[in-house]
């Protein structure tokens, strides 16, 4: 089920005279257009300002979740948003309408390519500590600020190529919770799950960002110190 | 005092307030007297904001242009 955002409403609850075109003096949507062209070029022109400010952000979330098929679930979040954009009411309400109907569109791609979670060794990872394999390891033998200078490395797309190595049912709470700053409670809601297994999911989401950005580093010579 | 170990495994939990007021007093009183705890803590600050961080304002020119030649072709 489709989560809905506060401001909106369904289109079937509309306002009758948002969907009837009444006559009247001729305006600038056109030669022959009456007040309804009007309207209809004010909304594709609100509608195009709000997607327009907001293309970034749905951009990166959807790269987040969805990686590659990104542009295509941002593509089928502006049609969709396209077509129910009446029920946006509020305009404050805009971009966080936007972002639900994002996620819904990720969510739809994640469940069409529904792939097993990697096996993965939890045993393993939940012992692990990022910070601890730092220290332990010193990949930066002259840093006095050794543990940020690990982080330092991991640019925009490294961060990202980290998380596309997250099974689907580890990354996307992660995302919607520390990238998309929505509360646990609120992941929950969104991914129509009870609120403990959200909790169970970050927490062996997060164990496994940490040891998988190690693997990262390893693997993609970040660990050299300034070798790119 | 609980464990190191108790304490890291919920640092992340800590930060996002999540954890019971009674387990929440144990980790604080732990990160009182364990100085690589409060390492560990400030560390999965980073982290955290490393993901935050980790959209951004700007996209790649030719994903913002086949954007919105879709956003165009809506009207």
């Amino acid at each position: 089920m489709p989560v809905r955002v506060a401001g909106t409403t369904d289109e079937r609850a509309a306002p009758p005279e948002r969907r009837t075109p009444k006559r009247g003096p001729r305006s600038a949507a056109g030669p022959s257009a009456g007040p309804g062209a009007e309207r209809a070029a004010e909304r594709k022109q609100a509608f195009r300002e709000l997607v327009g400010t907001q293309l970034p952000r749905l951009y990166w979330a959807a790269r987040a979740l969805v990686g590659d098929d990104a542009e295509d679930a941002v593509q089928d979040c502006m049609v969709k948003a396209f077509e129910r954009f009446d029920q946006l009411h509020d305009p404050v309400a805009g971009p966080a309408w936007l972002r639900r109907i994002l996620i819904n569109c990720c969510r739809d791609r994640l469940r069409a390519d529904a792939r097993h979670p990697d096996s993965v060794g939890f045993e393993e990872v939940e012992s692990f500590s990022l910070y601890r394999k730092i220290a332990y390891e010193d990949p930066f033998p002259y840093s006095d600020s050794l543990h940020l200078d690990f982080l330092q490395e991991f640019g925009r797309e490294d961060v990202h190529a980290v998380l596309r190595r997250l099974p689907d049912l580890y990354r996307v709470p992660l995302v919607l919770v520390h990238m998309e700053g929505f509360l646990a409670r609120e992941t929950a809601e969104i991914l129509q799950v009870p609120l403990g297994t959200v909790l169970a999911r970050l927490h062996r989401g997060r164990k496994l960002f940490e040891k998988r950005m190690w693997d990262y580093a390893e693997e993609n010579g970040l660990l050299k110190g300034g070798s790119r | 005092m609980i464990s190191c170990a108790e304490a890291v495994r919920q640092l992340w939990e800590y930060l996002d307030a999540t954890v019971d007021p009674a387990r929440r007093a144990e980790i604080d009183d732990h990160l009182s007297l364990c100085a690589r705890c409060c390492g560990e803590l400030e560390f999965a600050v980073e982290m955290r904001r490393l993901l935050a961080d980790s959209g951004g304002p700007e996209l790649p020119e030719d994903v913002r242009g086949r954007l919105n030649r879709k956003l165009k072709e809506l009207e």
